[in-house]
């Protein structure tokens, strides 16, 4: 349990710090290369918490297709690649303090309803499963109870995609 | 240090929640304020993965799946806005897009 509470500090300082650094980096490519590290560090946070099928698909979907996507928009809107001064705007201040007032009234609610020690996490965050898996879990759930919400998923993608396609392609 | 705790999990969300609310203020690249539009969906599925070991059931993880097709699916679209902008206006400065003001 020590050694999870360790991987848990590790990836969270990781994660806490290249969040940071997306939200605050001058240069539009590192910015795109401290989102891998956040994903990444995330997908090792699922697989913390037993969702292992979530970990590959953060891995696969975020990092193998969205972040290119944003490499993608990045160079084709000719942004400046290095360091640019003019990505921050300046009124930064307010929005700082916007999101430390959002944190301290997150973070008092969340203290004070969920006490430390009260809601420790079950020691085997593993279901009692299909074959001992999550994964098999998930897609006994994913094609039984929640069979229409999936095919809902598809046809928003087919219609995402059809959209982009329309509205990117020069006519 | 024994179990893990729930607040671990959710006060970690909290914190890149607010991360991401602050680049979407801050920011003045259409890309930047996206990707701060990420870390948002990223906080709240750490929240659902987290719930959903708590109570031991398999929705948590579900949901999840679905904010990463849904968050896919919107990153498409989202940039093919971010080009057709660049396309019209050759900026992609959020604040020189104020043609709606009053």
């Amino acid at each position: 349990m020590v050694a999870q509470n360790i991987f848990f500090y590790v990836f969270a300082a990781a994660i806490v710090f290249s969040a940071f650094r997306v939200v605050t980096s001058n240069n539009v490519v590192h910015a795109a290369l401290y989102l891998v590290a956040v994903l990444a560090s995330v997908a090792a946070q699922y697989i913390l918490l037993a969702a292992e099928f979530v970990a590959a698909t953060q891995v696969l979907v975020y990092i193998g297709a969205i972040v290119v996507l944003f490499l993608f928009g990045i160079m084709l809107t000719r942004a400046k690649i290095g360091r640019d001064q003019d990505l921050t705007h300046k009124n930064w201040a307010t929005g700082a303090a916007t999101a430390l007032l959002l944190f301290g009234v997150m973070a008092y609610a969340l203290i004070d309803q969920y006490h430390w020690k009260q809601t420790p996490l079950p020691a085997d965050t593993r279901l009692i499963a299909v074959n001992g898996s999550n994964t098999a879990t998930v897609s006994d759930a994913v094609f039984s109870t929640y069979l229409v919400p999936f095919e809902v998923v598809s046809v928003l993608l087919l219609a995402a995609l059809v959209g982009a396609i329309v509205l990117a392609r020069k006519d | 240090m024994d179990n893990l705790l729930l607040n671990q999990f959710l006060l970690l969300g909290a914190v890149l929640f607010c991360l991401g609310v602050y680049g979407v203020l801050a920011r003045r690249n259409a890309v930047l304020v996206l990707m701060s539009i990420e870390l948002i969906l990223n906080a709240v599925n750490i929240n659902l993965v987290a719930f959903g070991a708590l109570w031991g059931s398999i929705s948590g993880a579900i949901f999840a799946l679905f904010v990463i097709a849904v968050a896919a699916a919107e990153v498409g679209v989202g940039l093919a806005i971010v080009l057709l902008i660049y396309r019209n206006r050759r900026s992609v400065d959020l604040d020189d897009m104020a043609e709606m003001k009053g």
